[in-house]
């Protein structure tokens, strides 16, 4: 059981961290709370699905061009519908919440409602310690753990990311300072899409795909950001590693515990937040107390 | 003969100028003599539900546009409220006048413990807390399937009055009368407060103001309201399940409003009397339902984000450079200090 909890901890904290940083991201960036964050991550395990299953392609190709279409997709939705109005942030939000629920209506009526699975990547397992690890976990993890990486490298040493990080601290003094902060935004909007659809793309075969799957991880992936402090990728990355072994750790070992699962991480939260209300990394800026 | 002279002066001066109060009159006057056109129980049964789901965003309105304190969870004082409600009709067998009062102070209580946590919270962070409570509430509820009912629900509920004709006049008398009240609140010394508390709360402190005192009592009216709502709608479908602690029930609330316009309560109350009847005349769509009342939302505040009756009412009214009252566009000069509107 133990090694149970490790092997599924992990994953999920890996696929959780992805979808946080990527919310987090583009939190920062433009003060977007992108509800239709995990709809991305639906879409884009829909599309490997379509490209992979559907229309035959060999994954090298498919998933490639399902996180590239979902990432179009992704700046299309921002350029369109939430920079024209960026000022109304509640009336933003409300549309990220339109824009899932086009995606979930869109995804029910060309696949309908039953529940897909896309087969692996890889087969296949292997025997560590008596544990039964399966390539494609490995596989998930490694991924992960390389975009993570890659966004951290991103951020912190390319032109682009000091870029993102001056916007996040300040919109107003970065677009002062010459920086096309929309441009800016739409470029976050795409990193932070395409972190959502890689993951998308890795769980794929992981989970079982239905339209409304995004509901769940949206839950927790708000929990998880809000845990680790809005807008501070570190805090995303403990937080998704916190809530998903905790989630992991009830689900084996309560009973009821698929019933109570959310509910004892929200209650985590919770009491994480009631101590510290900006969350375990989060600040709180002078110009938005 | 005189009050008659008064009463049409009244109308003449203080309504019939300005074209957003005609509307809102004629809204009043239709609901309410709605049924002598039509006893058809199924448009009587929508716009009962859009009454009762209009009190429901209205108490949002109050806790979220006013105050500032914006609820992702609001579905929470719904729900207790239905179950509540439910429970004391179902199990002690009391009648709807005492259960809906006694299902609204259970949400008043719930607002208090969820307050009290919450008040050092801010902005997204108070939004997506709030969020937590109804899904940890709902995962109770699954557990203790026997006394909630789990995932079917309480039913076998009494109604909320024997003829459908009632239960449309008790839900659209109740909205009027709590709308106009929240509109009332937010118009008073305490509205003042809850404005500037979301304009800016420490400022407010600074000036001597127990901000604390005045957040809870938000939370307090806010969940008075919208568990009458709750009790209500259980009562009117006879059911209280889990899917009135859902996300997307909180999520209502806030489409509603903010489609409507967010801060002005009317605005709630226009949004869901738009898009609740809206949603069912799409049935006739069948599975293009839920896109196209998507879309709908989607485009409607892609070109009117601050809402449909802000942005109606800034079409056909102006407000006076000079006195700040608000005028028709049509008039040339100010209604009141007749300063030049051109």
């Amino acid at each position: 059981m133990l090694s149970d909890i490790l092997v599924y901890g992990l994953m999920n904290g890996a696929v959780y961290a992805m979808l946080a940083v990527g919310f987090s991201l583009i939190f920062g960036a433009a003060r977007i709370i992108n509800l239709a964050h995990t709809a991305f991550f639906m879409v884009a395990a829909y599309a490997v699905f379509y490209t992979g299953t559907s229309m035959a392609l060999h994954p090298v190709i498919a998933i490639p061009l399902s996180i590239l279409i979902v990432t179009l997709v992704g700046v299309f939705v921002y350029y369109v519908f939430m920079e024209p109005i960026r000022e109304h942030e509640t009336a933003v939000l409300i549309i990220t919440v339109a824009v899932a629920l086009v995606f979930q209506e869109l995804i029910l009526i060309i696949f309908g409602g039953h529940y897909r699975g896309v087969s692996s990547i890889v087969s296949g397992y292997i025997n560590p310690l008596g544990l039964r690890i399966s390539y494609q976990y490995l596989l998930t993890i490694g991924v992960v753990s390389l975009s993570l990486v890659a966004v951290w490298l991103v951020l912190m040493k390319t032109r682009l990311g000091v870029a993102i990080r001056s916007s996040a601290q300040d919109r107003e003094i970065a677009n002062l300072m010459g920086m096309n902060v929309a441009n800016i935004a739409a470029a976050t909007m795409a990193l932070s899409v395409g972190l959502a659809a890689i993951a998308g793309v890795m769980v794929a075969p992981l989970y079982t795909l239905e339209p409304h799957m995004w509901l769940d991880p949206l839950v927790l992936v708000l929990a998880i950001v809000i845990l680790g402090g809005l807008g501070s990728i570190k805090g995303s990355f403990v937080g998704a590693l916190i809530l998903a072994f905790i989630e992991v750790t009830v689900v084996f070992t309560m009973p009821g515990g698929a019933f109570l699962k959310v509910a004892i991480a929200l209650a985590i939260m919770l009491v994480i937040l009631v101590v510290r209300p900006e969350g375990l990394f989060g600040v709180y800026l002078e110009g938005e107390r | 003969m005189a009050e008659i002279k008064m009463a049409l002066r009244y109308i003449r001066n203080e309504i019939l100028v300005l074209p957003t109060r005609v509307i809102g009159v004629v809204f009043v006057i239709a609901l309410l003599l709605l049924p002598l056109l039509t006893q058809d129980m199924y448009i009587l049964r929508i716009l009962a539900i859009a009454a009762i789901f209009a009190i429901f965003a209205a108490s949002w309105d109050l806790l979220s546009g006013f105050v500032g304190q914006v609820s992702f969870g609001h579905a929470l004082f719904f729900g207790v409220s239905a179950y509540t409600t439910a429970l004391l009709n179902l199990r002690l067998g009391w009648p709807p006048f005492i259960t809906i009062p006694i299902g609204a102070l259970a949400a008043v209580v719930v607002g208090l413990l969820v307050g009290i946590p919450c008040l050092r919270l801010k902005g997204p962070y108070l939004g997506l807390a709030t969020l937590a409570f109804p899904i940890m509430l709902m995962g109770v509820i699954f557990v203790f399937p026997g006394f909630f009912g789990g995932e079917l629900g309480i039913s076998g509920i009494t109604r909320l009055a024997a003829l459908r004709i009632h239960e449309y006049y008790i839900a659209v008398v109740l909205m009027l009368v709590l709308c106009f009240i929240m509109w009332k609140i937010t118009d008073s010394k305490i509205g003042i407060i809850f404005h500037a508390i979301r304009e800016d709360e420490i400022a407010v402190r600074a000036s001597g103001i127990n901000t604390i005192k005045f957040k809870l009592l938000a939370f307090c009216l806010s969940g008075f309201f919208a568990g009458i709502s709750g009790g209500l709608f259980t009562h009117f479908l006879r059911i209280a399940g889990p899917s009135m602690l859902a996300v997307l029930m909180s999520f209502q609330a806030i489409i509603w409003t903010i489609f409507g316009g967010i801060a002005t309560i009317y605005g709630a109350v226009a949004g869901v009397f738009i898009l609740y009847p809206t949603l069912e005349i799409l049935r006739a769509a069948a599975e293009y339902r839920m896109l196209i009342f998507a879309l709908i939302v989607l485009l409607v505040l892609r070109v009117m984000p601050e809402g449909i009756t802000t942005f109606i009412r800034d079409k056909i009214e102006r407000e006076c450079p000079r006195c700040k009252v608000r005028n028709a566009v049509t008039r040339k000069e100010c209604r009141v200090c007749f300063a030049d509107m051109r």
